[in-house]
């Protein structure tokens, strides 16, 4: 009797563990090749325009939009590399940027010789631990380790530092820069341990999207890229009304709606034709709208930073460094607002029978665990 | 050994450092260069160098203070990987000047790192410079003088921490400068500290 339960308990298990097994679907691997493709279409376009000197585009933009093209392409190719490799080397991956990230923030904003233990750990200790609380799908604690734990440790450290010039004005720097490079962005990596439930309309009930969430990253990703760009058109073709000269020229408010719009437009048909996400279209579309609006906000964010460093518009952060800030910010700003609402729409605990979800928790924790011993 | 060491420490101090290098208004070259820069961090000489072409860091040696560089076995083994050229603090004589030694060990092949200014300063504004980049330059017309601006360096290490902070520094190598006929020491050495600084801006 108790074998027999046992028996049939395992093969639940196994049967579960498979649904979870780490390979993207064909509707993902559409999505990356059709990402890809478009990147690589853009990457010739833009090239062919640079060489022809008769067109009439201005070529500090056309210059611009190559390096954004070839910078997405960069980041694409090898969020595919890591996605095909292993779940962990796409932490690893955003670990890395984010690290970088900070690197370069605090590089750009003046600290002074008391912040530098306190440097010191956020670089090294919040920032990997940060991803290995991802890594290990702790949520209860990589939600709050920064807002709480850092926040609290970095004003602290650097009162027993012993230099109290301009105190609040380089704590509130170290916990911006944490907050945006590290904490938001590793939130684009805990899109991959999302459980989610999808809306089933022909039985009127709720089920379990038994789908990688890699296409669930990827259309995120994907989304951020297609409002860059869009916004980037929209200022250039319809561009009337400046949203803030002083902080940046070009940002107009017909690019941010225009933008918003045409990218819920984008999202709804990519979930149309490639359904990567468990949301219906319409709620695709509502995803993206809210995806452009926090990527504009994020760009509008850096630029004032820039500004407030004396950095030029098209300039570096940092002085001869090709800037992965500057590419990141959109999705910094994003990245924890999709999650959040990803989790609150459709997370898979709130829709379903309590059992079904214990068995793909247990066997999630059982990958997990051994996970853990691999970062 | 050395094959191995010497590039993986020359990585590591890059990679720590995060420096780029900014050749501005001249090239990399392997001729005799001193390359002259504002001294802020420990970390200054060994990025400096690590950053070099690999031809010409081969080339090229620190001058670094004798008291600072034997103390511990690892910087003593520090010192002999990076070909460290060490002046004795409190041994300089008239009849046993640094200069002569300098110049004596380069011969006409290789080429030096100096900090004028002597010691790291702590302001953050950077200090006067010492005689010495007059001397070599009065004793060995033909060497070309190269303005060095490294920025950032002290604070990936300041001084009296042991734990670095990798931000992301920057070296600036300007355009060299030689000794004018009939100018004096001080116009000489205000007018390399100004064209280190004016790396700084560029």
């Amino acid at each position: 009797m108790i074998d027999a339960t046992l028996t049939n308990l395992l093969a639940i298990q196994n049967e579960t563990a498979s649904s979870l097994v780490d390979v993207p679907g064909t509707w993902t691997i559409g999505l990356v090749l059709l990402v890809l493709i478009s990147l690589g279409a853009l990457l010739a376009a833009g090239q062919t325009l640079k060489r022809k000197p008769e067109s009439h585009i201005d070529p500090a933009i056309l210059r611009n939009f190559n390096k954004r093209v070839t910078s997405w392409l960069t980041i694409c190719v090898m969020l595919v590399i890591a996605l095909m490799l292993h779940r962990s080397v796409t932490i690893a991956l955003f670990g890395f940027v984010s690290f970088w990230a900070l690197r370069e923030f605090i590089t750009m904003t003046p600290t002074r010789r008391g912040d530098h233990r306190t440097l010191f750990w956020v670089l090294f200790g919040f920032t990997p631990l940060q991803y290995v609380l991802v890594g290990i799908d702790n949520y209860d604690l990589f939600t709050i380790v920064i807002p709480v734990y850092a926040s609290l440790f970095i004003p602290a450290r650097i009162a027993f530092a012993g230099d109290h010039k301009r105190f609040l004005e380089r704590t509130a720097k170290i916990q911006f820069g944490l907050l945006i490079c590290v904490y938001s962005l590793s939130h684009a990596a805990a899109l991959l341990n999302l459980k989610l439930a999808k809306w089933d309309s022909a039985a009127r009930s709720w089920e379990l999207w038994e789908s990688d969430t890699y296409g669930l990253l990827f259309f995120f990703i994907a989304m951020v890229q297609v409002s860059d760009i869009l916004h980037f058109l929209w200022d250039r073709l319809f561009g009337r009304h400046v949203i803030a000269p002083v902080v940046n020229a070009t940002k107009t408010w017909e690019g941010l709606l225009g933008a918003a719009c045409c990218t819920s437009l984008v999202g709804m048909v990519i979930q149309v034709v490639l359904p990567v996400t468990p949301f219906t279209w319409w709620g695709a579309g509502f995803m993206a709208l809210i995806i452009s609006i926090m990527a504009s906000s994020g760009s509008m964010t850096m630029s004032a930073i820039k500004r407030d460093r004396g950095v030029k518009e098209h300039g570096t952060l940092v002085m001869g460094h090709a800037g992965v800030l500057d590419r990141i910010d959109s999705i910094c700003f994003s990245a924890p607002i999709f999650f959040h609402l990803t989790r609150f729409f459709t997370d898979a605990e709130r829709h379903i029978a309590q059992e079904v979800i214990e068995q793909s928790v247990a066997a999630a924790t059982l990958g997990m665990s051994c996970f853990s011993f691999m970062v | 050994m050395k094959q191995v060491t010497v590039p993986v420490l020359a990585a590591l101090a890059k990679v720590l450092s995060g420096a780029t290098v900014r050749w501005i208004g001249c090239e990399p070259e392997t001729c005799q260069r001193i390359y002259f820069a504002n001294h802020t961090s420990h970390l200054d000489a060994l990025v400096l160098w690590a950053s070099l072409p690999k031809n010409i860091r081969n080339l090229t040696r620190p001058v670094a203070a004798v008291d600072y560089w034997q103390s511990g076995p690892v910087r003593r083994y520090m010192a002999t990987v990076f070909n460290v050229l060490l002046i004795d603090r409190k041994k300089i004589k008239v009849h046993n000047s640094p200069i002569d030694m300098m110049l004596r060990e380069i011969g006409d092949v290789n080429s030096l790192i100096v900090f004028p200014e002597g010691s790291r300063n702590l302001s953050g504004k950077m200090g006067e410079f010492k005689s010495g980049l007059f001397h070599l330059a009065k004793k060995r017309p033909d060497l070309e003088l190269m303005p060095v601006y490294i920025d950032n360096l002290n604070r990936v290490m300041p001084k009296g921490e042991f734990l670095p902070v990798p931000l992301l520094s920057c070296i600036s190598i300007g355009a060299p400068i030689w000794l004018e006929s009939g100018e004096s020491k001080a116009e000489f050495l205000q007018r390399a500290r100004k064209s280190v600084l004016k790396m700084k801006d560029s």
